[in-house]
């Protein structure tokens, strides 16, 4: 089978585009409205964060996004393709995603993990494969020895860096990432992060990123989407969306821990 | 979508006598079949102390790098035009390149090694086997000072789930083999004229022999495997730590409910699977010999002693506490990933099938004097 070079747009221009998107969960007796004409756009090179309270669907949006979720209605748009045309074969050199727990199939060595994407592909060579899975394994900060433990003898931080590996083997322009930092300590979750920047910069990725983390959040982030009352209510550089007014928003960054928080944001000026 | 197959360039020598690296060289591209092995082929023919130039490519990812990196032999070549980004793929691909680990080569040492590995692996699983069974008596006894304290509700759900649920498949299977079993043997009896004989055969075989063992391989395949796989992924899930640290033992909340429930229900699933058994071969004699139901039912009481009724019983009772038991050996020895999950599974449905056999040898050498 062909596999068609996916078009990319020019650095700024949208490569992930909602419109007017709806959710409706339905139960026996109820009707949810998660999302209710929600229109949300991605910028090539950016890093977008979606924040908002539980239940508002931050990370069905991320599902949706990839495919594995159909929304009751609205379109979603992926690099000018709809999502059904991207779940196809070579999914992974379209879109890399992080998982929360990582998702590394358990009976595959870290490695075998990394591998897993190129080897499907059935045309490359054994030898190659592994050397390309060895090459990003290292870029995420894994030494050679780490390469064949199994899942169940990394630690979480490990756990996390072999994901991102592999959500990367293939050199997808667009990561998506479900909660990058929890679970782990402070120490580990910095460093994650101080990889990913250099990644982004790097790979020239575009990511979305669904996070609760508010270190993370003001480290990463060039662009903030709040969710709340079912849509997009304000989305734009960490400064504008503070300013905006919102009960959700003055509890969420201007509580005590979000006070902590804004430490950070006069520290880093908003890298990358 | 010519221009973006990966492909080499030979610019004549007017031009700097370079070759021109020219396409996407892309693990998505080298997904398409029989590609990469032209390219490998343009590659290996390719000179390589002459100059390169990747300027013209139009993408080159970490994969297609990887593979240029070793065609050049893992360092840089005298001649090569790159653009910034191409030279920071390349410099990552060489920095993290390691050469592939030697294959362990098998030794008579290694072998000699793997079989002391697997006898002491043998030895660890009888030991843990003896741990459970003995931990299995102490909770008894334990059950027995308080019996107030014991896990009723887990009882009478694996009672209801082991027991009743397996109802209609031991049925249908056991009445299929009765059928079965009295045409195979009505045939041969006919030629003696012994036709009155087949209530002694069907008899003594399914209810001394048969019935127990057809109820207690179907009853492993069935339970045996589910009691594994639910104490596996309670493994995996980290449930069975948070038991443990709740002070509560997995012998006495998982293993005792099960080797219970399989020890009242097993011999009852073998009278009912005997039962089924027995009309079966009843109505194929009708049919096959004519020998009605009612001289059937009359003659078996005298052909089958009471004493093998209690054997065939007693006999159900160990193998419904030895597959429990084998079933949770298995399932508390799963390691935290799917692969031994699965693994400990098969492992569980073929040793609780391979022990109810032994046993039962053991039962019929053993008590060959009773009730015949």
């Amino acid at each position: 089978m062909e596999l068609e070079p996916v078009e990319l747009p020019p650095q700024g221009a949208p490569i992930v585009d909602i419109r007017k998107l709806w959710t409706v969960f339905k139960t026996e007796e109820k009707r949810f409205v998660v999302h209710q004409d929600l229109d949300l756009t991605v910028k090539r090179g950016e890093i977008l964060s979606i924040v908002g309270g539980s239940g508002t669907g931050k990370t069905v949006l991320l599902r949706q996004i990839l495919g594995l979720e159909t929304p009751t209605q609205g379109e979603i748009e992926v690099m000018g393709q709809s999502v059904a045309e991207l779940g196809r074969k070579g999914a992974a050199s379209r879109i890399g995603m992080l998982f929360q727990h990582g998702a590394l199939f358990s009976a595959f060595s870290a490695l075998e993990n990394v591998a897993f994407p190129l080897r499907e592909l059935k045309t490359l060579p054994p030898p190659l494969v592994r050397e390309a899975a060895m090459v990003k394994l290292q870029m995420v900060g894994l030494k050679p020895e780490d390469a064949d433990k199994m899942p169940a003898d990394l630690s979480g931080g490990m756990v996390k860096r072999a994901a991102l590996a592999r959500a990367l083997v293939m050199d997808p322009p667009l990561l998506l990432l479900d909660e990058p930092t929890a679970g782990l300590d402070p120490e580990a979750s910095e460093g994650f992060v101080s990889l990913l920047r250099s990644l982004h910069r790097d790979l020239e990725l575009t990511v979305i990123m669904v996070t609760h983390d508010l270190d993370t959040l003001f480290e990463l982030s060039t662009r903030i989407a709040v969710l709340a009352d079912k849509r997009v209510i304000v989305s734009g550089p960490p400064k504008d969306v503070i300013a905006f007014q919102h009960p959700f928003i003055h509890d969420f960054f201007l509580g005590e821990r979000g006070q902590r928080a804004m430490e950070l944001l006069r520290e880093y000026p908003f890298a990358v | 979508m010519q221009e973006s197959v990966p492909r080499l360039e030979q610019q004549p020598a007017a031009e700097g006598a370079q070759l021109r690296v020219l396409g996407r060289w892309t693990a998505a591209q080298f997904g398409t079949p029989r590609l990469l092995r032209k390219v490998s082929a343009e590659l290996a023919s390719a000179d390589v102390q002459q100059g390169w130039d990747l300027t013209h490519a139009e993408q080159i990812d970490h994969v297609g790098a990887q593979l240029l990196w070793d065609r050049w032999g893992g360092q840089w070549p005298q001649h090569v035009d790159l653009l910034p980004a191409q030279r920071a793929v390349l410099d990552r691909v060489a920095r993290y390149t390691v050469a592939p680990p030697r294959p362990k080569r098998t030794s008579w040492l290694r072998s000699y090694l793997a079989l002391g590995e697997a006898i002491l692996r043998a030895g660890g699983h009888i030991r843990s086997f003896v741990l459970l069974t003995g931990q299995l008596a102490l909770n008894l006894v334990r059950l027995g000072k308080a019996p107030h304290e014991g896990p009723w509700r887990d009882f009478s759900g694996h009672l209801y789930r082991i027991g009743a649920t397996a109802l209609p498949i031991t049925a249908l299977v056991g009445f299929l083999i009765g059928v079965v079993l009295a045409y195979l043997t009505a045939r041969q009896l006919r030629q003696f004229g012994a036709d009155a004989y087949i209530v002694n055969i069907l008899g003594v075989a399914l209810i001394r022999e048969l019935g127990p063992m057809l109820a207690a391989i179907l009853i492993a395949g069935r339970s045996g495997s589910s009691i594994t796989a639910q104490i596996g992924v309670m493994r995996v899930t980290d449930e069975l730590d948070a038991m443990s640290v709740m002070g509560i033992s997995h012998s006495f909340r998982l293993v005792m409910p099960r080797a219970m429930a399989l020890a009242v229900a097993m011999p009852l699933i073998s009278i009912w699977t005997t039962c089924c058994s027995l009309a079966g071969g009843m109505i194929a004699a009708d049919i096959s010999l004519g020998i009605t139901p009612r001289f059937f039912m009359h003659a078996l009481p005298e052909a089958v002693q009471v004493d093998t009724l209690v054997l065939a019983s007693s006999k159900s009772v160990v193998f419904g506490l030895l597959i429990a038991l084998v079933g949770c050996h298995f399932g508390l020895r799963v390691k935290p990933n799917t692969q031994s999950l699965g693994e400990g599974t098969t492992a569980s449905v073929v040793t609780s099938i391979t022990v109810v056999i032994l046993v039962d040898a053991l039962f019929a050498v053993l008590f060959k004097d009773v009730g015949i």
